[in-house]
């Protein structure tokens, strides 16, 4: 770049520096929260060190939380991968129906998710929703959508993938949109097959941008709160009680506020953990990307 | 690919219309919960004699809610959110694009790193803070909170942006006898405002549909739409016209704003990971 050294670009990122600051105060403060038993009726906490996080390791609650949060992000990231790329491959065929269609391929991503979870719930009550009524002709009029462990965590996990499908389409597709096109077109003077052409060329030059798109959705599924909130509260019984809504029912329900820190902080290491796997995942995809090219 | 009848093509439209309607059907049916008057909620499906009542209760207040003014709360503290981020958050990204400075990626990743947290662990803290420095219940408050969602998309986005401009254009300002100063503003900004208005709307998107810092920050005074649409679902006998076209409502402006920068949206879904 050849400019000389200044200070000017500290200057610069100040304002940006002390704002970061003021949101990782609070960060630091819930951490060093946890150390503490503050609650409530403990104005006054005592140092406890690391007690909270064995308490929370030691609870059965969090043991099942936490299967019910990694099946929940498995099950939501697996399904929008699929038909995000499912979709965006149909896409990419540029009929005149998706050329249409297209266009309102993200409405369900700007709707809020929490809005999303109140539709859902509306559609899906056992006796007056039209999902039922819709069903009946199928002999299926009496399904217990959200009042049974296994119907509320796939009904949530449906909401998830209504909701965020559009997500993984719009990067495959701008995926697809920038592949280059001389391998496929000596694929076809070779005579290649569909297949053939999707599984040695598309889906291996694809990988890349599908990926972003899983890691993106895989992280932010482990955090899920909105949609379990309103469709469920983590019910029937503690079926979808996610890591981020044990933590909301320790720290503002129950007020137990060092303990639903101490929750958050363990689901943060997991995520932060997956992300490091999965980031290295991409890169050596990537790389292989680039051979296939 | 060009585009063929084939019987394969007709099933590949049929299968892309069937993910259509499941994508589409949600909203159709709000809007038809919402023109439903209250004693046809649950006696027919299809056929029933449209009113605008639900509206009405909603924008008048029924039920002690005060839609409009969580409306009016969603537009200040979103508004406000991103244009504190956007303030503070140019100059770092174009800072963080052109110099190569001591402690610059660490600072860009932390910035990326707070997409990883839990939003619970800074929002319960939060929470016994703000009301010691009573922030809690104020726009204030939200504004500074929604930064957690506003600034390191509004950073790393536009730092994308600045680094695909060629420095050459500011250098030959700068020959000119332009200051720093003046290349920045009237050389690249002008030239990633396409960049800065798309952005914007995404991050202004984001803080709207936000739903986590509001339920637990706010009670009633800047209580935004997306929690105060759930206040209709209470109760034994529950409105749900009333939630319908509540719902409805509080849609509205992120899918709007949505329709007009579908262009920029890949780069800014994937923060910059993928190129549009």
């Amino acid at each position: 770049m050849g400019w000389r050294l200044t200070l000017r670009p500290y200057l610069l990122i100040v304002p940006a520096l002390l704002l970061t600051c003021g949101i990782l105060y609070p960060f630091g403060l819930g951490l060093y929260y946890t150390l503490f038993d503050f609650s409530a009726s403990t104005p006054q906490p005592d140092m406890v060190r690391f007690e909270n996080y064995a308490t929370v390791f030691t609870q059965e609650a969090f043991w099942n939380s936490a299967w019910v949060t990694v099946l929940y992000a498995v099950g939501a990231a697996a399904t929008e991968t699929v038909l995000g790329v499912a979709v965006a491959l149909l896409l990419h065929r540029s009929s005149l129906v998706g050329r249409i269609l297209e266009k309102i391929l993200i409405l369900p991503l700007m709707i809020a998710p929490v809005i999303a979870a109140i539709m859902w719930k509306l559609m899906l009550q056992p006796s007056v929703g039209v999902v039922n009524h819709l069903l009946k002709p199928f002999g299926l009029g009496g399904v217990q959508w959200t009042d049974t462990p296994t119907g509320a965590l796939l009904s949530s996990i449906a909401v998830d993938v209504w909701v965020y499908t559009p997500f993984v389409a719009i990067l495959a597709l701008a995926g697809l949109r920038s592949l280059p096109t001389s391998p496929f077109e000596a694929a076809a003077v070779d005579g290649a097959g569909w297949w053939y052409t999707f599984r040695r060329l598309t889906l291996p030059m694809l990988w890349p941008y599908v990926l972003v798109a899983v890691i993106f959705r895989f992280m932010d599924s482990l955090k899920v709160f909105d949609i379990i909130y309103a469709l469920t509260e983590g019910g029937p019984g503690d079926s979808t009680v996610v890591l981020q809504i044990r933590a909301y029912l320790e720290a503002i329900r129950f007020q137990r506020y060092s303990f639903g820190i101490s929750y958050t902080v363990v689901l943060w290491a997991v995520v932060y953990l997956a992300a490091m796997v999965l980031v290295k995942r991409l890169g050596k995809i990537q790389r292989k990307a680039a051979e296939v090219k | 690919m060009t585009y063929r009848k084939s019987l394969l093509g007709w099933l590949a439209d049929a299968a892309l219309i069937l993910y259509f309607v499941f994508a589409l059907f949600p909203i159709a049916w709000m809007v038809i919960l919402s023109l439903k008057p209250t004693n046809q909620l649950f006696s027919t499906y299809f056929s029933f004699s449209p009113t605008l009542d639900g509206y009405r209760a909603v924008l008048g207040g029924s039920e002690g809610v005060p839609f409009v003014r969580f409306f009016i709360n969603s537009l200040v503290v979103s508004v406000g959110a991103v244009a504190l981020s956007l303030v503070v958050g140019l100059p770092a990204a174009y800072a963080s694009a052109r110099y190569r400075f001591k402690g610059s990626d660490n600072l860009m990743f932390t910035l990326l790193s707070f997409r990883f947290a839990p939003e619970l662990t800074v929002i319960i803290p939060l929470f016994v803070l703000y009301q010691k420095l009573g922030l809690f219940d104020t726009y204030v408050g939200m504004v500074w909170v929604l930064q957690l969602v506003t600034l390191p998309l509004i950073v790393w986005i536009m730092r994308s942006y600045f680094a695909d401009l060629t420095p050459e254009l500011e250098q030959a300002a700068l020959l000119d006898g332009y200051t720093r100063k003046q290349a920045f503003f009237r050389v690249a900004l002008p030239l990633v405002k396409p960049g800065i208005a798309a952005v914007s709307l995404l991050a202004f998107i984001f803080a709207w549909n936000n739903f986590v810092f509001p339920l637990i920050l706010t009670s009633s005074e800047a209580q935004t739409v997306t929690v105060g649409a759930l206040s209709f679902l209470g109760g034994d006998r529950p409105k749900y016209n009333l939630t319908a076209a509540a719902a409805l409502v509080s849609v509205v402006p992120p899918l709007l704003l949505a329709l007009t920068i579908q262009r920029y949206l890949v780069r800014g879904l994937s923060f910059g990971a993928v190129k549009s």
